[in-house]
């Protein structure tokens, strides 16, 4: 694998900021992903952090300093020596998704906006792989790549005051998922039956930043079904492994 | 277990924070004013991580149901031990049946209740940290119960000390921040040369100020925040993220408070005044 011009420099005396080109690309993600896997090895797991997204990766020491002109030069020093190191294993999450209208209530809207039927909708959104390339704004909020542009709709003039957990919805390029009830300016276009982020299991999500996700829709009596195993606990969500 | 009688304004439980699930999206939490809470569990020689109440605005009623020992620190809140005023800083100790009560919000904005051996309270993700949705709530309400461990045999090595804390204190000590750089002059002297006054908005999660800067043109992709990072919004609005601040953020992240500052932060309310000043 090449290797990018990166720019690394100190993020208050606690944290340092990787920075790959300003694109949005996985050959770039993939590149990030693999030099997180081989500091992994090269740096205390009990005493770092590291937070990937997009073009980034931040590394937090929390309980020191980080003497940035040593570690900087250290961390470029690194970057020519990863190689072609093993990347961390990936995975390709199918998530279920009921679009009937009780969930999906923006998609007549959307519907008469970009002229496609809702059946057309619902398929352009479950055709595609979509990767995610950040974790975070709320515990367990994917930020996926990859939207068909004809998805491409602005976000809502004025926000929901709440919006249901597990709501999955479009906004601009992205399409995504409410972790938790809470207010957003998505447009909603169905639900997803499984939780994505659960505080009793840890890790409490078990989608990683490099995963791909794609959805497939089901019935309202699936979406029950699905619901009440969720409560119980049992419950288990389709992966494919896409390593290589 | 102590008993809450009266909630206060916005009580919970906090440690150090909860570390490790950031790549996951979950927040560090924990308290606010690390600063304090160091100083009040090394007075009680409990561990760094012991677990505190955390006390802001107004304070709640608390009933002791067992016998231990307590300190209070950061903003003075007119506390009484069973009436009796008590002091910040100070170890004192508590019976079963005391009652602790706060009154008039004299300085700062949030005060610590530490105690010997620190709350059990369920860990969760590593953390006793407050925080929902990895705990049901967060914060106490009227009513609930807080686990403590009795220990009969303290004898306290000092009973108190005098650092005061940043109570008093209105400069923000910061770092360039990763987007520094798109600041023009025009931005840096109203930055540097004007003070800000805290909007309404603040909470755990941000301090949102309420005087806008001249806005920008900037755009990142969604990368990592920390607590204490300044975000840039496009209108010109600071807000400076918390220990409940979300772990990523799409706005230019132009400063970072040092650890002080955001203990001297944290004691801040809407209509305080504070400035920046680079380290």
């Amino acid at each position: 694998m090449n290797n990018y011009p990166i720019s690394i420099r100190p993020f208050g005396v606690h944290a340092v900021l990787i920075e790959w080109p300003n694109e949005v690309a996985e050959p770039i993600l993939y590149d990030i992903l693999q030099f997180m896997e081989y500091l992994r090895k090269q740096l205390d797991a009990d005493a770092w952090e590291m937070v990937p997204a997009y073009n980034s990766l931040t590394l937090i020491l929390r309980k020191k300093a980080i003497d940035f002109k040593t570690f900087g030069d250290q961390l470029h020093k690194w970057y020519s020596e990863k190689g072609s190191s093993e990347p961390r294993e990936k995975y390709r999450w199918r998530l279920p998704v009921c679009y009937d209208a009780d969930f999906g209530v923006d998609l007549k809207g959307i519907s008469d906006q970009t002229n496609r039927s809702v059946k057309e909708i619902i398929s352009l959104h479950t055709q595609n792989v979509y990767t995610v390339y950040g974790i975070g704004f709320l515990p367990g909020f994917m930020y996926l790549g990859g939207l068909p542009k004809a998805l491409e709709i602005p976000r809502r003039k004025s926000p929901r005051l709440k919006v249901p957990k597990g709501s999955v919805g479009l906004a601009g390029r992205q399409t995504g998922i409410y972790p938790q009830e809470s207010p957003g300016g998505w447009n909603l276009i169905g639900n997803c039956s499984v939780p994505i982020f659960n505080a009793e299991k840890d890790p409490p999500s078990f989608v990683s930043v490099g995963d791909q996700i794609q959805f497939y829709a089901i019935s309202r009596a699936e979406y029950d079904l699905h619901k009440i195993e969720g409560e119980v606990g049992i419950y288990k969500i389709e992966k494919i492994r896409i390593d290589g | 277990m102590v008993k809450l009688l009266k909630s206060g304004f916005f009580t919970s439980v906090q440690d150090t924070g909860r570390f490790g699930y950031r790549d996951k999206g979950v927040p560090i939490s924990g308290a606010m004013d690390v600063w304090t809470v160091d100083k009040l569990n090394m007075l009680l020689e409990n561990p760094k991580d012991a677990a505190v109440l955390e006390i802001t605005m107004t304070g709640p009623t608390l009933l002791f149901e067992e016998d231990t020992h307590i300190a209070l620190g950061g903003a003075e809140m007119s506390a009484t031990l069973n009436n009796s005023p008590i002091q910040n800083r100070k170890i004192y100790k508590v019976k079963a049946g005391d009652i602790v009560s706060y009154g008039k919000l004299e300085r700062g904005f949030r005060s610590y209740l530490a105690i010997r051996g620190g709350f059990r309270t369920k860990v969760r993700l590593g953390s006793r940290s407050m925080y929902f949705p990895i705990c049901p709530q967060n914060h106490l309400e009227e009513g609930a119960e807080v686990p403590y461990e009795v220990d009969k045999a303290f004898e306290p090595r000092i009973t108190e000390y005098k650092l005061e804390g940043f109570l008093e204190d209105t400069v923000l000590e910061v770092h360039k921040g990763p987007e520094y750089e798109i600041l023009t002059d025009r931005h840096l002297e109203t930055l540097f040369f004007n003070n800000f006054s805290i909007a309404m908005e603040n909470n755990r999660m941000a301090y949102q100020l309420k005087e806008n800067i001249d806005g920008h043109k900037a755009s990142m992709l969604t990368s990592a925040t920390l607590s204490g990072t300044v975000q840039f919004t496009p209108a010109g609005k600071l807000i400076i993220l918390m220990k409940d601040g979300q772990t990523t953020g799409g706005y230019p992240r132009i400063l970072q408070l040092s650890d002080r500052a955001i203990s001297v932060l944290a004691q801040k309310k809407f209509g305080d005044l504070v400035s920046f000043k680079r380290v």
